[in-house]
């Protein structure tokens, strides 16, 4: 999946000449806690966010209605030259500079100017998208040894019952690396015959358990 | 007025997928002798089921979807033609007047509604139905026609009444939710196992309805192996607040029996005794609140032999104020059924206890399970400050 798909591709901007208060409002209406600032043909010029002006502002608990803060410029307080990503930009990619580099929003950037934003929020959503879940289901967890093909062994019994697979995770076993765990939507109410056919092929199903196994 | 009425017509046996299928209303067959044999059902208790009509399940379901299930029924389509309507998988397989036998359990409940919205009985129970995962135009776990739904909209529609539907079936109630998502004047109430592990995987408790309906959907989506205390705590309060909170003028409870240890589809760990409390706490609150108007549907239930019968006794047991029976289970029935079930019969109301092996993780289980209730009923209880 590529940021294009999962980028907000209309997102609300300032520009360097608006002040805190006017950022401060525009975050509040609009519910967002990020805002590129952008010069007239769009070009990145930095990003606000919510926590910038939070740092400058005065304390919540003194009454300092007027304080000069709020008319401050957003070019004095913004991150300058932010990090930036592309629409082709892998949706991976995205997620590890995320990671690494501890911001919570990245300004998407085409021929210099900008198209779109991505921010952790939209990323979290994706994931959970990714976890399947969205569509009637039963969850069933498998481990297999990890070698080539267990896929379309495991696969080819879904397939023998007609049943449709909505997500795949694949993750590492952490009692024994030579497996992994596939955990595996299937749209069934009644898995039980595709567990009892992945038994009779060999393969531990983990979940669900017969009643009286031990969690 | 009659206590209540038993609706029943032996072609509701009717609606049956395959031999092998999980699904199999020779439940109904199994509970009805089950409560003659202790002289509980007499046969002027029994009205039978009417056949729902094409105008009745427009209400809840699309017309071209009917004709679907109609044709499928007389073998005018192939499995592949239906799978876009969820027909002709391995969970709804087609089977011959798929739609005729659908169209009688949805008939059932319509029954159900009308003697006692007409006043002539003050409860009626329609084991036949209860097919919570049927969607507008589409099939889904064993359910054709969402029968409750049919019975909501009609309750609505020809009585103009406020309807609270409660779902404590193991899975979530989700064909229910979704079509009154968003009508204020229904409330929902499903209690299930995660969806996190089981189907149909919704029935969170962030899912409390949308526009005009926000804060009329309510989910209780408890951990896998709960157990009897954990599922009565959470049904017990919810119920309460929930009652209190909306106010309905009639009760609708969907009754699966699938919440049980010997279940094989669901692993939630219960025991008959939920099945003794829940249509108790149902009765009460529905005389509390509704003059008494409460209709119940059966539901899930695939364990036929050693839970449903006894589960769904009960429940006919509580809504005629019968004492709810103790000890053996008649001789009569253990020896007519026993030859035909493929396992040993529990020969007393009461489970063999203790029914399974202590759950390791008990404590942490109730304690995430009693958090969940709070996030879920947050809405009332902050309403309730303001």
């Amino acid at each position: 999946m590529i940021v294009e798909e999962i980028m907000n591709d209309a997102p609300y901007t300032l520009a360097p000449s608006n002040t805190v208060l006017e950022a401060l409002k525009l975050m509040r209406e609009k519910k967002v806690r990020h805002l590129p600032v952008v010069d007239e043909e769009q070009h990145v010029l930095g990003v606000i966010t919510e926590r910038d002006i939070k740092e400058v502002l005065p304390s919540s608990l003194q009454d300092e209605p007027n304080s000069p803060v709020f008319h401050a410029k957003v070019e004095d307080i913004m991150v300058k030259d932010p990090l930036i990503a592309h629409p082709l930009d892998f949706v991976e990619e995205v997620a590890l500079t995320f990671y690494e580099s501890k911001v919570g929003c990245l300004p998407i950037v085409s021929g210099g100017k900008l198209v779109g934003i991505v921010t952790t929020t939209d990323l979290l959503y994706t994931y959970i998208e990714l976890t399947g879940a969205t569509e009637p289901g039963s969850k069933i967890d498998i481990r297999v040894s990890d070698t080539p093909g267990i896929l379309f062994e495991i696969t080819k019994i879904f397939h023998q019952h007609h049943a449709n697979v909505q997500s795949v995770l694949v993750y590492p076993d952490s009692e024994n690396t030579q497996n992994k765990i596939l955990s595996i939507r299937v749209k069934t109410l009644n898995p039980l015959v595709m567990i009892e056919d992945l038994r009779k092929e060999g393969f531990d199903v983990l979940w669900p358990n017969l009643p009286g196994v031990s969690l | 007025m009659k206590k209540a009425v038993f609706v029943y017509s032996p072609e509701q046996l009717g609606y049956k997928f395959s031999d092998t299928h999980p699904f199999n209303h020779k439940r109904l067959t199994l509970t009805m002798d089950l409560l003659k044999n202790i002289d509980a059902l007499d046969d002027s208790d029994i009205v039978p089921a009417r056949v729902a009509t094409e105008e009745e399940l427009l209400l809840a379901h699309d017309p071209k979807y009917i004709d679907i299930v109609k044709k499928a029924g007389h073998g005018e389509l192939s499995e592949a033609q239906c799978e876009s309507y969820g027909i002709g998988t391995e969970d709804t397989p087609i089977f011959e007047n798929m739609h005729e036998a659908s169209a009688q359990l949805v008939g059932g409940t319509l029954t159900a509604v009308d003697y006692v919205m007409e006043g002539k009985a003050r409860h009626a129970l329609n084991l036949g139905g209860g097919l919570h995962h049927g969607f507008r135009g589409r099939a889904s776990g064993f359910c054709i026609y969402n029968d409750s739904t049919v019975a909501i909209r009609y309750l609505q529609e020809k009585y103009n009444a406020r309807v609270l539907y409660v779902d404590t079936d193991a899975h979530h109630g989700d064909g229910v939710q979704w079509s009154f998502y968003e009508d204020p004047n229904v409330c929902t109430l499903s209690i299930h196992e995660t969806g996190r592990y089981l189907f149909p995987g919704t029935g969170n408790i962030t899912e409390r309805g949308n526009g005009q309906g926000y804060g009329t959907s309510f989910n209780f989506p408890m951990d896998a192996f709960t157990e009897d205390e954990s599922f009565l705590d959470i049904y017990k309060q919810s119920m309460r607040e929930i009652f209190e909170f909306f106010k309905p003028d009639v009760v609708l409870t969907q009754n699966g029996a699938d919440a049980h240890y010997f279940d094989p589809l669901t692993h939630l760990h219960g025991t008959m005794n939920i099945y003794r409390e829940i249509p108790k706490l149902a009765h009460q609150l529905a005389h509390e609140y509704c003059d008494g108007k409460w209709i119940a549907v059966g539901g899930g239930g695939y364990d036929i032999w050693r839970v449903v019968p006894r589960a769904w006794a009960m429940l006919w047991l509580e809504m005629t104020d019968q004492t709810l029976p103790i000890g053996p289970l008649p001789q009569a029935w253990l020896d007519r059924w026993q030859p035909e079930a493929p396992v040993p019969l529990i020969p007393t109301w009461e489970d063999p206890s203790p029914l399974y092996e202590a759950i390791p993780r008990k404590a942490e289980i109730e304690e995430k399970n009693a958090q969940m209730l709070a996030k879920a009923l947050h809405i009332i209880r902050n309403e309730k400050r303001d």
